[in-house]
């Protein structure tokens, strides 16, 4: 129980600013809606109702019906699991693969730091979602391959904030310590340097969720991700953009849940920065 | 100094060329990685053998690994990208006539940016902890955390369908100047309006950063106008990590570019992969990606280097990470 403590201090601070107010309440709706997902839907997402086609928002269909007379809403609903599934396991995989080569480069010679750097910066700056064009192009659309492109995509920012702090950390006095005790490197990465660092990662984290969202729809849209009987809302935004003509209400629909849940997100991770450490910039 | 100089040039130079190499090779693995026959995947099944034979021998696809990777590289060194299957052209001119819709669409955007970014980022700062730049500071979360595909949805729907101010897709007619501006102004919109937020939240700290110093402190003491101190003095110190924010925004602006291009069916670098992607026509995807990549690398070279021109203090190890 006590140490919820800083997390609840932590959340009371985001929750100061009407900012970061509204970007917690934001990210509740869409994490619950991820995880209740069948018991939130008020339909099966799936079923197809070819005789209610672009139904109008009703009280059967809160938020109308698809150009397959599928229920809007819960299809949105299913696309919250859909994003957080793809952002959650792509942002593991980022910081679990970031976090390794950033501690690895600050404890390498200076050569094999560089090389490091240069692939991060090379990563970082390099136009992901061409290079996704690219590996799309083979190995074909699926969910994983979003995973992969967007963990690859986002692995530079924990490494440069990881070798960073291990920096800043490998010369503390209590390292130095443990040092002349004989501890060995494991011993000094897993006990020392990774709960010491892990503050400003789980910042870095939860700033990412949202360009990982984006990252998936963006290729979901581009019928380059998600496939579409799954209901992401990539997918959901091709779907109403290619019936733009029969019915507006689909794509603006589904457009203002993403951008929502975006927006959302964006706001939550700053007041989070906010609240651990300002002095975390936005590395981007 | 002129030796550090010439130093700092010839790393970003060698880092280029490495990314370059890599994005080459890389581009090389997937196309070797490409699953199935290559001749059954581009032909179709319905290709006589003899003629996917000669297909495969022309694509110089039965030759060695190592072969083919050294034809690969000095190929696109003497400036051949390869030929589009389908249609017999050279990739390398299919790339370069799409290559002038997608440097106005995105340069335009830039301008854009700055010229709303600018503005309201200096405003914000002269007015700080007023309502106006909290709702300001607001704003400007959203535009950069909605992504730029869905504004250019938006904006296509209000202004195009709705309202009917603006033609809807395409680029216009090549000879009609007037037309294919007015086809420009959606998808510019839709790609600046993240860098409207990104430009003005940029500029807005860095000046707070410059009016703090002393320098500024002292010009006022010597009765130089407000006005003149910001807009002359404090902007001019204020804009230099807005070009590092743009050279650094390049990549994503072309990503960007891909998804505005495709909702306003514009012809274009992204248009022309995402076309070829659809029908499996590797060749293409491999040289218009490969030209991406080499624009970027330019670009960012560029800005590196009149950042470095611009600001004596970043010559030293390059940018301060």
């Amino acid at each position: 129980m006590t140490a919820l403590r800083p997390l609840v201090q932590v959340l009371r601070q985001v929750c100061g600013t009407v900012p970061g107010a509204l970007g917690f309440a934001i990210v509740l709706v869409v994490l619950g809606a991820a995880i209740f997902a069948p018991w939130v839907a008020t339909h099966d997402p799936d079923r197809l109702d070819i005789m209610n086609r672009f139904a109008a928002p009703s009280a059967a269909h809160w938020l109308g019906t698809d150009h397959l007379g599928r229920d809007l809403y819960s299809r949105l609903v299913h696309g919250a699991s859909i994003a957080m599934a793809v952002a959650l396991s792509a942002i593991a995989a980022a910081l679990t693969a970031g976090t390794l080569l950033g501690i690895l480069a600050a404890w390498m010679p200076p050569r094999g730091e560089a090389a490091v750097l240069i692939l991060f910066d090379v990563i970082s700056s390099f136009p992901s979602l061409v290079l996704a064009l690219a590996i799309v192009a083979v190995f074909g659309p699926s969910t994983f391959m979003v995973v992969v492109i967007a963990g690859i995509t986002l692995t530079p920012h924990f490494g440069r904030v990881a070798r960073a702090q291990v920096l800043t950390l490998r010369s503390a006095p209590f390292l130095e310590a443990e040092r002349i005790l004989g501890a060995g490197l494991p011993r000094i990465v897993f006990r020392h340097i990774l709960p010491n660092i892990m503050g400003p990662l789980i910042v870095l984290a939860s700033m990412d969720i949202p360009v990982v969202i984006t990252i998936e729809a963006g290729l979901s849209f581009l019928g380059l991700g998600v496939r579409p009987p799954l209901a992401s809302w990539g997918v959901l935004i091709q779907d109403g953009y290619q019936y733009l003509s029969d019915s507006w209400v689909p794509v603006v629909v589904s457009s203002a849940a993403l951008a929502v849940a975006t927006l959302g997100f964006t706001l939550f991770g700053e007041a989070l920065r906010d609240a651990v450490d300002p002095r975390i910039r936005q590395e981007r | 100094m002129r030796a550090e100089t010439a130093r700092y040039l010839a790393s970003r130079l060698v880092t280029s060329a490495l990314i370059v190499l890599g994005a080459m090779l890389l581009l090389f693995a997937l196309s070797a990685l490409v699953p199935g026959d290559p001749a059954v995947t581009l032909l179709g099944p319905q290709a006589t053998p003899e003629f996917a034979r000669q297909f495969i021998r022309e694509m110089g696809l039965d030759r060695p690994l190592h072969e083919r990777l050294w034809l690969f590289l000095t190929n696109v060194l003497t400036g051949n990208l390869g030929t589009d299957v389908l249609s017999g052209r050279p990739v390398a001119g299919m790339v370069l006539s799409v290559m002038p819709y997608t440097f106005v669409l995105t340069f335009g955007a830039i301008g854009l940016a700055v010229l709303l970014g600018v503005p309201l980022g200096v405003f914000a700062a002269t007015h700080r902890g007023s309502l106006a730049d909290n709702v300001l500071a607001f704003i400007s979360v959203a535009f950069i955390a909605v992504p730029s595909f869905v504004v250019a949805i938006l904006l296509l729907l209000v202004f195009s369908i709705w309202l009917n101010w603006l033609p809807v897709l395409g680029a216009g007619n090549a000879d009609d100047l007037w037309d294919q501006a007015r086809r420009l102004i959606l998808p510019m919109a839709a790609l600046a309006i993240g860098w409207v937020g990104f430009i003005a939240r940029l500029v807005r700290s860095s000046m707070l950063e410059v009016m703090a110093e002393p320098h500024i402190r002292t010009m006022r003491a010597y009765g130089i106008p407000e006005r003149l101190v910001t807009y002359k003095y404090a902007l001019k110190n204020a804009c230099i990590p807005t070009i590092a924010l743009l050279g650094m925004g390049v990549g994503r602006l072309l990503g960007g570019a891909v998804l505005v291009e495709i909702v306003f069916a514009r012809p274009g670098l992204g248009r022309l992969i995402y076309d070829a992607l659809s029908v499996r026509n590797f060749p293409v995807v491999q040289g218009a990606v490969l030209v991406v990549v080499v624009l970027f690398v330019v670009v960012n070279l560029l800005v590196d280097l009149s950042y470095s021109a611009i600001d004596p203090r970043m010559r030293r190890g390059g940018a301060a990470k």
